[in-house]
C-alpha cells in the first residue's frame, strides 16, 4: 500500500505546484529533483518516460498516487499497447470525445498525439474529412456524452452491420473504451480546471482562470472572509455529525417503507432538475479547431425526467452490474482492460485516507457512496439497496450543483462553483471527490454501453 | 424417516416423467427452486414471484406471491429458496436487502411472514438448513452472512467474512454446523454456525469473484465452486488444505453450479453473460460437456435439478422470460458428434495419431504409407460401473509413424537458402550460379529451372557465343544443360551460334504448343517413352549416372532408352510405391495433381511443366524467330505456383527475387506477400537470421519490406543492478542510476558502446579507442588490464 496521507500532499513539495500549475514541466523537475514521495516520484518519471511529458492531469492525480498508477496502466493499454485499433484511430476518437466537452485542453495534447503516430493531418481539418468509418461513431459518441441512457441495440447493430465501413465487435468495445475514458477525463479536467502546458500552443495565452485558489489549503480561504471561513468550519461539523448520526440511525430506522424509498429516489432524480447550473455563465466562444470535431454541437445534456414527459425506465444497478456483466463482457472482447478497469473502479471507490477536512480517523465510506451513487442517479441508474435519503443529508446544494454541473456539463464547470463547495475541505480531497466523479461517470456510460452490447448479442 | 420413505416410493411409483417443455414467464427470472416433492417450482425476479406446478407435459401455474397494487422492492427478489423439509416455506432475498419468508399455508392471499431488513445492501444469497426447519442463512453484498431462526424477530448470529461482499452461501449436506461462503474477491470461506467470530478456514479459489458453489451430494468434502474466471473447481476439503482436484474451464463466468444427482462427477452449469447454453460436465473429462441444453435465448439464471434422487430432469429459468424442463434424453453431447483424435511428434520425428477406431477401419481402402510403420495399439476403456449412463465404450487406436532420418533432413534448404545468390550481378550470373548449387545438391530440376529461367529471361546479346562455346567445349561442368540441348538439337553442319539460337527459339516454340494444349505427352518423343520397357525402378533409382550420360549424349546416334533420362527427377532416393506404376510419366503426372501426404513434402518428387516442354521440344524442328520474354511469363508464373504448391516455397521466392520486375506483375501481391512471409518464416525456424533479413530488404513487396522497421526495440539490463530496464530512459528505475555510463567522459552513452569483456567496462568507442591507445588499465579503474582489438 502506498501511504501519501493527504496531509502529506498537502505539505511541502505538492502543495506548491496546485495553484500555479501553467508552469507544468518547470516544476515537474522541480519535483522530480526534490525527491517528495517516492511512489509519487516514481509514477512521475513513468509518466514521463512513457509520454515524453508530465502532464498536470498526472500531476493533479499525483495527488492520489495509489489512483494515478491504476489509472495510467488503463490509459497506457487504452493507447499505446496492442489493441484493435490502430494507434492513430485512438487518438482520432480521443480527439472527437473531448471535443464533444469541448475540451481543448485534451483535443490539442491528442492531435499533437494524432500526427506523433503518423496519423493523416488531413483528417484534423475536421470531423468531415476522417473516413466514414469514424464518422459513424460520432453518433454514439454524442449519446453517450450527454445521454448515455439513450443508447440502444439499434445504435449498435448500425455499427457493427457488415458493409464497407463496418467495425469489429472488438474494434468497437475499445472504442466506447476511449470514448467513456476521454469523456469522463473531460469532467475531471474542467472539475480541477487543469490549463494548458506552456510548451502547448495557447499555453502562455489568457485562460479562464482555474478554479484553484492561490495558495495554502484550505482550498477557499481566499474567497471566504473570516466569518463565513467559520461557516466553513460549522459545515464540515454539520456533515460529521450527520454522518454519525445516519450510522447510528441506520439499525433504529426500520419505520421507513420501501415506497418512501423509491420516492426518495424520484425525489433525488428530480431535484437534480434544479440543481441545474446558473445560467449566466456566458458560452465561452469555442476555438474553431475544437468546433470542427463536433457534428450537433447543440445535443447536450437533457434531464431524463422532464416535466410531462415520458421518462426512460430507470437503469437497475442490480439487473446490469459492472462486477457480474460489465466486467465478463469487456473482458471476453478486449482481454486485459476488463481487469484494468475492474482495478481502477476499486481503487477509486475503496480510496480513502480517513481524513474529513482537519478530521482524521473518520470512516468516509457513506460519503463516498453518496457521491457515486448521486453521480449514478443523475445518469438514472438506481441501486434498490441504497437509501436516496442519505444523499440529502450528506451532500450540500453547492457541491451537487458543482457534481451534476461537472458530470453533465463540464464545461460550463467553473471556478466559483470550485470554491464554493467543501469551502474547508483540502484540494486533495476535492480531487479525491473528482476522481469518484470520473470514474462514476465512466462506469455509468459503460454500463448503458454494454448493456446494448449485451442486447445486441442475444 | 416417514419422510424419506416418501421419496423413496415416489420414485418408485414413477411419478416423475415429462417430457422437454417450456412456459412463457411475464418478466426474466432471476433465480427458480423447486418443491421437495418435485411437482412445484418457484420462479422469483425483479418482476415476477410465482409458483408452478410441473404436469406431465405443461407448467401451471398456481399462485402468484405478487400481491397489492404497487409492490414494493420486497418482491424483487435476487433469490429464492424453497425449504427442503416443509413445503410451506420459502425464503426470497430481495434487491433492496431485505430477506423475505414466505408461508403458503397462510389463508391470505398476501403469504408474506416475515420480513428481515438487517442487511444493508442487496442479499445475493438465502439457504434453508437442509435437516433443521427454521434455520435459514442470508450472505449480502455488504460482506455480512447472516443466521436467522424464523421462530424468533432478529437474526441470531452474523458473520462477517472481513473481506468484501458475499456472493453465496450454502449449508453443507452432511455436517450439520459447517456452511461454506464465496466472496467477490476469490476467496471461499467455511464457518461453523455456533462461532460467528472467525471462520474455520479460508482459501482463495478464484481469480476475481467466486459467483456460486455447492457440496456435493454424496461425497462429503467436496465442494464445487464458479467465478468470473470461466472455471468450474471442485475442491476436496477433507484434508487441512483445501485442495483443487478436478478443474473444468468453461468459455464464460460461470453463474451457477449443480451437482448432477446419483452421478458422483456430474456437475451442471449455467454463465452469467453471452453464453445461453446450460452444460452438463464430467469433471474427470473438463475439455467437452458431456450434455449440453441449448433452449435458452438469453442467460440462464437458475438452474435445479427436478428431484434430489433424479438425475434426468433439469429445471432452469432465464433472462429470455421462460421456464424449461430439460430431459436429459433430449439433451446434445457434443461427446458424440467429437471425434477424439490425438497428434503428436515426438523428439525424433515420429508421429503418433491416435482416433477412434471405428474412424480408422472405416478408412480401410486408404493406402497405408511407406514408412509407416504401425504399431496399433488398441486399447479399451473399462466401464465404470456406476457410471450406467452415457458412456458410450469406445476403443481407440494408435498408430505411430516412423521418419527416417535421412529423408526428414532439411539440410538441401539450409544448404540452398545458404549458397543462393540473389542479386548483385547480372541475372544470366544469378541463374548460372543457383543452377549450380542446386546441382550440387542433386537437386536436377530445379537447376533445369534455373537455367530455363536463364534461357528465357537473359537476352542473347549478354551471353556471349564465345563463353558458351567454351563452356561447350569444357564438358557439362558450368552450364550442363545448355550443352546437352545444344549437342542434340543441332544438326550437323549448322554453326554454334545459330545452333545455340536456334534452340532457344525451338523451346520457345514448343513451349506456346504446350500452352495450348496444355497436356504433357503430345509428341512423338514421348510416345517413343512410354512405350519402353525399362523398369521405372531404375529410370528413377540411379540419377548421378544417367545425368552424365544425358549431357554427354551425342546427337549423331539418338537412342531411345537414352531419351528415358530426361525424366529424371531430383535426386533423392524416390519411395517403392512409383514401381508399382505402369508408366513413369502417367506417375509423374499424378503426383503433381494428388497431395502427398508425407512427413516430407518439401522433396515431393515433381516435374514442372515448363521443364518437360523444353526437354521434350528439343528434337523438334527448328524454328527462326525469336520471342520476347514477356510471353512466357504465364508460364514462369506457372511454374512459381507449382512450385509453391509443391511446398517448395524456397525456390518461388528466390525466383521472384532474382526475376524482379520481369515477374513480379504476373503474381498478386497476396500470394506473393504470402510465399515471402512463409519462405521468411521458414528461414527463421532455421535460424538463418541474415539470409531472412536479406531477402526481406530484397522483397518488393510492401509489406514484407516494412517488417524490418518492426520490433526494433533492444532491450537492455542496467549495468549496475543487472535488472531489466523496462523504461525508455537511460536512468535505472531501480537503482536510481544511469545505465551504461561511459568509463572516460562519465556520460550516459547513447549509441556505439563498446566494452571489455573481462571487467565489463566501457564506453563510447571513441574514447575507449583513445584510452587504450595510451594505456593499457581499464578506464574504471578497476585494475584489469582490457585489450582493444
Amino acid at each position: 500500500m502506498i501511504v501519501a496521507g493527504s496531509d502529506c500532499c498537502g505539505g511541502t513539495g505538492i502543495k506548491g505546484y496546485l495553484p500555479c500549475e501553467q508552469c507544468g514541466d518547470l516544476r515537474t523537475k522541480e519535483i522530480l529533483q526534490e525527491g517528495t514521495e517516492r511512489a509519487q516520484r516514481q509514477l512521475f518519471i513513468e509518466a514521463f518516460v512513457s509520454a515524453g511529458r508530465v502532464d498536470n492531469i498526472t500531476m493533479v492525480m499525483g495527488l492520489h498516487p495509489e489512483y494515478l498508477a491504476s489509472f495510467w496502466k488503463t490509459q497506457y493499454l487504452l493507447l499505446r499497447l496492442d489493441g484493435p485499433l490502430p494507434y492513430h484511430k485512438r487518438h482520432y476518437i480521443a480527439i472527437m470525445a473531448a471535443a464533444r466537452h469541448q475540451c481543448s485542453y485534451l483535443v490539442g495534447f491528442h492531435v499533437a498525439e494524432f500526427l506523433k503516430v503518423g496519423g493523416n493531418p488531413g483528417w484534423l481539418q475536421g470531423l468531415h474529412c476522417a473516413p466514414q468509418k469514424l464518422r459513424n461513431l460520432n453518433e454514439i459518441n454524442k449519446i453517450l456524452a450527454h445521454r448515455p441512457w439513450l443508447i440502444t441495440k439499434e445504435h449498435i447493430e448500425a455499427l457493427l452491420k457488415t458493409g464497407e465501413n463496418s467495425w469489429s465487435l472488438a474494434e468497437l468495445i475499445q472504442a466506447l473504451v476511449l470514448l467513456t475514458h476521454y469523456h469522463s477525463l473531460a469532467s475531471f479536467v474542467f472539475g480541477c480546471g487543469i490549463n494548458l502546458e506552456t510548451d502547448q500552443e495557447g499555453g502562455h495565452a489568457f485562460q479562464p482562470p482555474s478554479p484553484r485558489s492561490c495558495d495554502s489549503s484550505p482550498a477557499s480561504e481566499d474567497g471566504v472572509s473570516g466569518s463565513s471561513g467559520k461557516d466553513a468550519m460549522q459545515e464540515v461539523e454539520v456533515l460529521m455529525a450527520r454522518m454519525k448520526l445516519l450510522q447510528e440511525c441506520q439499525l433504529e430506522e426500520e419505520g421507513v417503507t420501501q415506497e418512501e424509498m423509491e420516492t426518495r429516489f424520484e425525489l433525488e432524480k428530480t431535484e437534480s432538475l434544479l440543481v441545474a447550473p446558473s445560467v449566466d455563465i456566458a458560452e465561452h466562444a469555442l476555438p474553431p479547431n475544437v468546433l470542427c470535431f463536433v457534428e450537433d454541437p447543440e445535443f447536450g445534456y437533457k434531464d431524463f425526467t422532464r416535466k410531462g414527459e415520458q421518462a426512460p425506465p430507470t437503469f437497475r444497478a442490480q439487473d446490469y452490474t459492472w462486477e457480474d456483466h460489465g466486467y465478463s463482457l469487456i473482458n471476453r472482447l478486449y482481454p486485459d482492460m476488463g481487469q484494468l478497469l475492474d482495478e481502477k473502479f476499486q481503487v477509486v471507490y475503496n480510496l480513502t485516507y480517513n481524513t474529513i477536512a482537519m478530521h482524521s480517523g473518520v470512516d468516509t465510506t457513506m460519503l463516498r457512496r453518496a457521491i457515486w451513487n448521486y453521480i449514478h442517479c443523475v445518469f438514472g441508474i438506481r441501486y434498490d439497496d441504497y437509501d436516496y435519503g442519505e444523499v440529502n443529508q450528506l451532500l450540500e446544494r453547492s457541491l451537487k450543483v458543482y457534481i451534476k454541473t461537472v458530470a453533465c456539463y463540464p464545461e460550463k464547470a467553473t471556478r466559483r462553483m470550485y470554491t464554493h463547495f467543501w469551502r474547508h475541505f483540502k484540494h486533495s480531497e476535492k480531487v479525491h471527490m473528482n476522481l469518484l466523479l470520473l470514474e462514476a461517470r465512466m462506469q455509468a456510460a459503460l454500463l448503458y454501453a454494454l448493456r446494448a452490447i449485451t442486447r445486441y448479442m442475444t | 424417516m416417514e419422510k424419506m420413505a416418501r421419496v423413496t416410493t415416489a420414485l418408485g411409483g414413477n411419478t416423475i416423467t415429462g417430457r422437454t417443455m417450456f412456459c412463457h414467464l411475464d418478466a426474466p427470472a432471476n433465480a427458480i427452486s423447486v418443491c421437495r416433492d418435485a411437482a412445484q417450482v418457484v420462479v422469483a425476479g425483479r418482476n415476477i414471484f410465482k409458483i408452478y406446478s410441473i404436469d406431465e407435459d405443461q407448467f401451471v401455474e398456481k399462485l402468484n406471491l405478487r400481491v397489492g397494487r404497487k409492490p414494493s422492492l420486497n418482491f424483487s427478489c435476487a433469490d429464492v429458496v424453497w425449504h427442503q423439509m416443509d413445503e410451506n416455506l420459502l425464503a426470497t432475498a430481495a434487491t433492496n436487502g431485505v430477506v423475505v419468508t414466505w408461508n403458503l399455508g397462510k389463508p391470505s392471499r398476501n403469504k408474506q411472514d416475515q420480513l428481515f431488513t438487517e442487511h444493508k445492501r442487496t442479499v445475493n444469497k438465502v439457504c434453508f438448513h437442509p435437516t433443521e426447519v427454521y434455520m435459514l442463512l442470508s450472505g449480502s453484498q455488504d460482506g455480512y452472512m447472516k443466521c436467522f431462526d424464523l421462530r424468533k424477530k432478529d437474526s441470531v448470529s452474523t458473520f462477517s467474512g472481513q473481506s468484501e461482499s458475499v456472493r453465496d452461501v450454502q449449508f453443507s449436506i452432511r455436517d450439520y454446523f459447517t456452511f461454506a461462503a464465496t466472496f467477490e474477491n476469490g476467496n471461499v470461506q467455511l464457518w461453523d454456525i455456533r462461532r460467528p467470530d472467525r471462520y474455520e478456514r479460508m482459501f482463495t479459489a478464484h481469480n476475481g469473484p467466486v459467483f456460486c458453489c455447492d457440496w456435493h451430494l454424496e461425497d462429503r468434502g467436496w465442494l464445487a465452486t464458479g467465478g468470473r474466471d470461466k472455471m468450474v473447481k471442485v475442491w476436496d476439503m477433507n484434508t487441512n488444505r483445501a485442495k483443487e482436484i478436478y478443474c473444468v474451464q468453461t468459455i464464460a463466468s460461470v453463474a451457477r453450479v449443480k451437482w448432477r444427482p446419483e452421478c458422483k462427477h456430474h456437475i451442471a452449469t449455467c454463465s452469467m453473460m453471452v453464453d445461453h447454453n446450460i452444460y452438463v460436465w464430467d469433471v474427470r473429462r473438463p475439455f467437452i460437456p458431456s450434455a449440453m441444453f441449448e433452449e435458452h435465448k438469453d442467460v440462464t439464471t437458475g438452474i435445479v435439478w427436478r428431484h434430489l434422487h433424479d438425475p434426468y430432469f433439469l429445471l432452469s429459468g432465464s433472462k429470455d422470460s421462460t421456464l424449461y424442463q430439460h430431459i436429459f434424453k433430449d439433451a446434445s453431447q457434443p461427446i458424440d458428434r467429437a471425434n477424439p483424435e490425438g497428434l503428436c511428434y515426438s523428439l525424433f520425428g515420429d508421429l503418433a495419431f491416435a482416433a477412434k477406431e471405428s474412424l480408422i477401419s472405416s478408412d480401410s481402402n486408404r493406402k497405408p504409407y511407406i514408412g509407416d510403420r504401425r504399431h496399433p495399439i488398441f486399447f479399451k476403456r473399462k466401464l465404470d460401473p456406476t457410471e450406467q449412463f452415457e458412456y458410450i465404450s469406445s476403443s481407440s487406436a494408435l498408430s505411430v509413424f516412423e521418419t527416417d532420418l535421412e529423408s526428414g533432413s532439411m539440410d538441401w534448404f539450409v544448404r540452398t537458402a545458404k549458397q543462393y545468390v540473389l542479386a548483385g550481378r547480372p541475372l544470366a550470373e544469378l541463374c548460372d550460379h543457383n543452377a549450380k548449387v542446386a546441382k550440387e545438391l542433386d537437386r536436377d530440376q530445379v537447376a533445369q529451372t534455373w537455367t530455363m529461367l536463364r534461357i528465357i529471361y537473359s537476352s542473347p546479346g549478354t551471353v556471349p557465343s564465345a563463353n558458351l562455346n567454351h563452356s561447350l567445349g569444357k564438358g557439362s561442368t558450368s552450364l550442363p544443360l545448355m550443352n546437352s540441348f545444344n549437342l542434340k538439337d543441332i544438326p550437323p553442319g549448322i554453326g554454334n551460334e545459330s545452333r545455340l539460337e536456334r534452340s532457344k527459339g525451338e523451346s520457345r516454340s514448343e513451349n506456346i504448343l504446350m500452352d495450348s494444349s496444355s497436356t504433357l505427352i503430345n509428341n512423338d518423343e514421348n510416345e517413343e517413352t512410354e512405350g519402353s520397357d525399362v523398369p521405372a525402378d531404375y529410370l528413377l533409382g540411379d540419377v548421378e549416372g544417367d545425368e552424365d550420360e544425358l549431357y554427354m549424349m551425342d546427337h549423331e546416334n539418338p537412342h531411345a532408352e537414352e531419351q528415358e533420362y530426361i525424366l529424371p527427377q531430383e535426386a533423392f532416393p524416390l519411395r517403392h510405391e512409383i514401381v508399382d506404376n505402369p508408366s513413369a510419366l502417367d506417375h509423374l503426372q499424378d503426383k503433381a495433381d494428388s497431395p502427398h501426404v508425407s512427413g516430407n513434402e518439401a522433396e515431393t518428387v515433381s516435374l514442372t511443366p515448363v521443364e518437360s516442354f523444353s526437354l521434350i521440344s528439343i528434337s523438334h524442328s527448328l524454328y527462326e524467330n525469336r520471342l520476347p520474354p514477356d510471353f512466357f511469363s504465364p508460364i514462369v508464373r506457372d511454374m512459381l505456383l507449382f512450385y509453391a504448391e509443391q511446398g517448395d516455397v524456397q525456390m518461388a521466392v528466390s525466383v521472384l527475387i532474382v526475376l524482379g520486375d520481369r515477374i513480379k506483375k504476373e503474381i498478386d501481391e497476396q500470394t506473393q506477400e504470402h510465399w515471402y512471409t512463409s519462405y521468411i518464416d521458414l528461414l527463421q525456424r532455421f535460424q538463418l537470421w541474415n539470409i531472412s533479413n536479406e531477402v526481406i530488404k530484397l522483397s518488393t513487396c510492401r509489406a514484407i519490406n516494412c517488417l524490418n522497421q518492426a520490433s526494433t526495440t533492444l532491450h537492455i539490463n542496467c549495468s549496475n543492478c543487472k535488472r531489466p530496464m523496462s523504461n525508455k530512459g537511460w536512468i535505472c528505475d531501480r537503482c536510481r542510476q544511469c545505465a551504461s555510463m561511459c568509463a572516460v567522459c562519465h556520460h550516459v552513452v547513447k549509441g556505439l558502446f563498446v566494452w571489455c569483456q573481462g571487467c565489463s567496462h566501457g564506453g563510447h568507442l571513441q574514447h575507449i579507442m583513445k584510452w587504450l591507445e595510451t594505456s593499457s588499465h581499464c578506464p574504471a579503474g578497476c585494475g584489469h588490464l582490457c585489450e582493444y582489438t
